[in-house]
């Protein structure tokens, strides 16, 4: 595994664009009590763009996303190395707010999660405890707003007041991506936000994100390689705690440079 | 590739598409050796055997196609997996018009029928067609190995086939001159010695075609072009 690593750092993240990447990593390595889950990560996330993570169950592409907004300090016994940086700013810096830079860093989960409350609230509840709206009439224009951002706005317009929960799962998954945009958030993290939702479901969500990265930048977990192929601009493989490979998303899936990702792409190991 | 599909049936499906595709390079190979055994002698049963024959090679290209379109449709292939497929459907191709070449070819063996003049002619097309047929083996070699610096050998290759065509060229040229009775057998001829001049441009596509299989980019460098017979002129003696 040394090599790898080895290899990935002398490699200098290229990113999409000119422009400075929204988010930098460097040489984040994350450990679960002695146990190392990552290995020194290094990627440069363009902004107004789609990432994608993929690689096998337990190769750390999750724990990698969840570094971005803090998420692994709720995890008892774990501890982050390297930087990382969002517009330049190092995240943990202790004089960042958790609670800020997790409104400018959104998450949508694998599972749909709304809150046991109205369509309305679920979307109103950050807007809110962020004193985002000075007055009714404004939380509810941002309320209108994300759920026409999430597209989700015909389908529940007339029944805001309804639960959330009521609604068909690929709804639901919406309505928490209308949660996450609703705090203006600069950056949308995605943990397999497909994986339990049908196809349909599945196609409005990429519909979405492909929409949604116009204003946002988006980091995608993803089981599904054709998903990946389909909404990201590029792509990072890894696999067993190292970043095996990045790059645009077209090379990775027609002419990965490692064979570890031909394996894994093609499927020829798991 | 040497490793497996997780999924075996993915394996077997690739491994029947390459084995398709090797029968009907055979079959191609057959046609081009028949066409010119059947030029050469004047062999009208066989020109008409040539004829029906084609139609196998047509049927199995439809099976390549209809393999390749499920295979995608089912596997959702990426990456060397999805070059393999699209090679598969671009080699038959190029092996169904390699088998309408040699058809063509068989029927002007019925047109011209007793009508045969200057046999060493004939020789300059045999040896002709035995630079396509040894330029397809190599490439559908190639093809079969997975073999990219065979399939360049091949490629560069062609400009030997276009320089035989070229020389045979005007020489049919000159015969027709010296003689208008001529004209009909020479010119059905120099259209049998364009198509198997043609059916090495096809073997140089399967070239290119394995390069892009294997090393996932298209060869870009300009191919040696011999044939010089579109800008060919011989005055009239006289």
């Amino acid at each position: 595994m040394h090599d790898i690593s080895a290899i990935v750092k002398e490699t200098p993240p290229a990113t999409l664009t000119n422009a400075p990447p929204k988010v930098t990593a460097r040489k984040v390595s994350v450990f679960y009590g002695q146990k190392r889950a990552l290995h020194e990560v290094s990627v440069d996330i363009a902004d107004r763009s789609v990432t994608a993570f993929i690689g096998p169950s337990g190769c750390g592409k999750s724990t990698f996303l969840r570094c971005f907004n803090r998420m692994n300090d709720t995890i008892e016994g774990s501890r982050v190395e390297g930087e990382i940086l969002l517009e330049g700013r190092n995240i943990h810096d202790p004089d960042l707010d958790v609670v800020e830079l997790r409104a400018r860093v959104g998450m949508v989960f694998q599972k749909p999660n709304p809150f046991p409350k109205s369509i309305f609230e679920n979307v109103a509840y950050g807007p809110r405890i962020h004193g985002l709206a000075r007055s009714k009439a404004e939380l509810e224009e941002i309320v209108m707003s994300s759920l026409q951002k999430a597209g989700l706005i015909d389908e529940v317009k007339d029944r805001l007041n309804e639960p959330g929960t009521g609604l068909s799962g690929g709804q639901q998954q919406r309505l928490c991506i209308a949660r996450a945009i609703a705090v203006s958030p600069e950056v949308i993290l995605m943990d397999e936000p497909c994986s339990a939702l049908d196809p349909i479901a599945t196609a409005k969500i990429e519909e979405l994100i492909d929409e949604l990265r116009a204003n946002y930048t988006i980091i995608i977990v993803t089981h599904s390689m054709q998903q990946a192929a389909r909404v990201s601009q590029r792509t990072a493989f890894f696999h067993l705690g190292n970043l095996v490979e990045q790059g645009p998303t077209e090379a990775i899936f027609t002419n990965p440079s490692e064979k570890r990702t031909l394996d894994y792409i093609t499927g020829r190991f798991g | 590739m040497s490793e497996q599909h997780i999924a075996k049936a993915f394996d077997v499906d690739l491994h029947e598409l390459q084995r398709m595709v090797a029968e009907m390079g055979g079959l191609a190979e057959q046609q081009i050796a028949d066409a010119v055994d059947a030029l050469g002698k004047r062999d009208m049963t066989l020109a008409q055997q040539i004829i029906d024959a084609d139609r196998d090679i047509d049927a199995i290209q439809r099976e390549i196609e209809e393999k390749a379109i499920l295979t995608i449709a089912r596997r959702q292939p990426v990456a060397v997996d999805l070059r393999e497929i699209v090679a598969a459907l671009r080699v038959s191709n190029d092996l169904e018009r390699i088998g309408d070449l040699a058809k063509n070819i068989a029927k002007r063996v019925l047109a011209l029928g007793r009508e045969f003049r200057y046999p060493t002619v004939m020789r300059g097309v045999e040896n002709m067609a035995e630079l396509v047929m040894a330029a397809l083996k190599h490439v559908l070699d190639a093809y079969a190995q997975r073999d990219s610096e065979e399939a360049l050998e091949v490629w560069r290759g062609d400009e030997a086939i276009d320089a035989v065509n070229n020389s045979l060229f005007r020489e049919l040229l000159t015969y027709m001159m010296e003689d208008p009775r001529n004209i009909t057998f020479c010119t059905h001829l120099l259209f049998c010695a364009k198509n198997i001049e043609r059916m090495g441009d096809h073997a140089t596509n399967i070239a290119e075609t394995v390069h892009f299989m294997v090393q996932g980019q298209p060869l870009i460098d300009e191919r040696p072009k011999g044939d010089t017979t579109s800008m060919t002129n011989v005055p009239f003696p006289g």
